[in-house]
């Protein structure tokens, strides 16, 4: 009777309390994924030099500080912005206001006309952030839709599931994110 | 001496289940460990902007976070748009060395990769913003990201 174990303790809820913790731990953590708009700044200049670029290598975005905007001189509309980007990048009908090309050789591609459009984007310093994204985003698109189309019209792939690194560089190269922002200057004030 | 076995009772034998909560245990471990709850407490406010083209901020260990916003006790702070860093108000000129330090605690293979992701409320005038980036690039931080949530396009 002396020699008898103690008796053993039941562990077999301790698998579900753990499993409790653990799915707590799975459902509070929140790994929210964060997203935005990735943009490369230039480096500073050290001494104001013009680069000339031909005007109708540019295409002219500005945006005021009651949100308005200015395409090409013109008062523009958010919701055309895009195409207007496009058709301006493109230059489909080789026409002499709309940016040049360049033939390059490039690989997987072969010989493909580049074309040297920038498009310069402008704000104030009063825009709100808000119309500042809001643009960012349609130029972005803009871009990602001309390389959508060059990958399904090369590759009969659209970019985002282009797993090849060495097409997904050609076609960077053959459409470079050609936006390039202004130096800040104070016009309108805070 | 004949000793007499008692034979067992023939039967299913139970698992012996007593390194489940073991293992249970480690799966948890490796999730409180792994999810990295470093986000500081923010001070202003932020809605961020919607978007579309948006891409993922990968490798969170390499970002450091700008917030700007209008303080959540506008009360005491007022209603001006702030820059937070880490857990404090800053103004523009404290950026360059914030970025210095989130560079030193990086290793030097790392820094390279280093994003500075801009999280501002969407009704910040890009003054402020524009200070922001003029700083960043002084201290050669080029590589940005403007936070902003995704949204689908309905056409597509």
């Amino acid at each position: 009777m002396a020699a008898r174990s103690t008796p053993e303790v039941n562990a077999g809820s301790m698998a579900d309390i753990a499993f409790l913790l653990l799915i707590f731990f799975l459902v509070t953590t929140t790994m929210d994924v964060d997203t935005g708009i990735t943009r490369k700044l230039p480096p500073p200049v050290e001494d104001e030099q013009d680069i000339d670029i031909k005007q109708r290598n540019v295409f002219k975005v500005l945006v005021n500080s009651s949100d308005r905007l200015l395409v090409e001189d013109k008062p523009g509309n958010i919701r055309t912005l895009k195409d207007q980007a496009k058709k301006f990048f493109m230059n489909p009908t080789n026409d002499e206001d709309l940016p040049e090309k360049k033939l390059e050789v490039i690989e997987h591609l072969g010989e493909i006309y580049v074309s040297k459009g920038v498009i310069s984007l402008k704000n104030d310093r009063g825009t709100s952030y808000k119309m500042y994204i809001r643009v960012q985003d349609e130029l972005t698109k803009a871009f990602d839709e001309l390389r959508d189309e060059m990958s399904v019209q090369y590759f009969g792939i659209s970019f985002d599931n282009l797993v090849d690194d060495t097409k997904r560089q050609a076609i960077q190269k053959a459409i470079p994110m050609a936006i390039s922002e202004a130096e800040p200057e104070n016009i309108g004030g805070n | 001496m004949a000793r007499f076995k008692k034979k067992k009772a023939s039967g299913q034998q139970k698992i012996n289940t007593a390194s489940l909560p073991d293992i249970i245990f480690m799966l948890l471990f490796f999730f409180m460990v792994t999810t990295v709850m470093r986000e500081v407490t923010l001070i202003v406010k932020i809605k961020a902007p919607e978007a579309a083209a948006v891409q993922k901020l990968e490798k969170k260990s390499l970002v450091s976070y700008i917030y700007v916003g209008v303080p959540l006790k506008s009360g005491i702070y007022g209603t001006e748009s702030r820059i937070q860093l880490n857990d404090a108000f800053a103004t523009v000129n404290d950026i360059q060395d914030y970025i210095i330090k989130e560079r030193e605690q990086r290793d030097e293979a790392d820094r390279k990769f280093l994003t500075t992701s801009i999280k501002a409320d969407e009704n910040t005038r890009m003054g402020i913003i524009t200070d922001i980036k003029q700083e960043l690039r002084k201290i050669g931080a080029f590589k940005i990201n403007y936070s902003s949530r995704k949204i689908y396009d309905l056409k597509k």
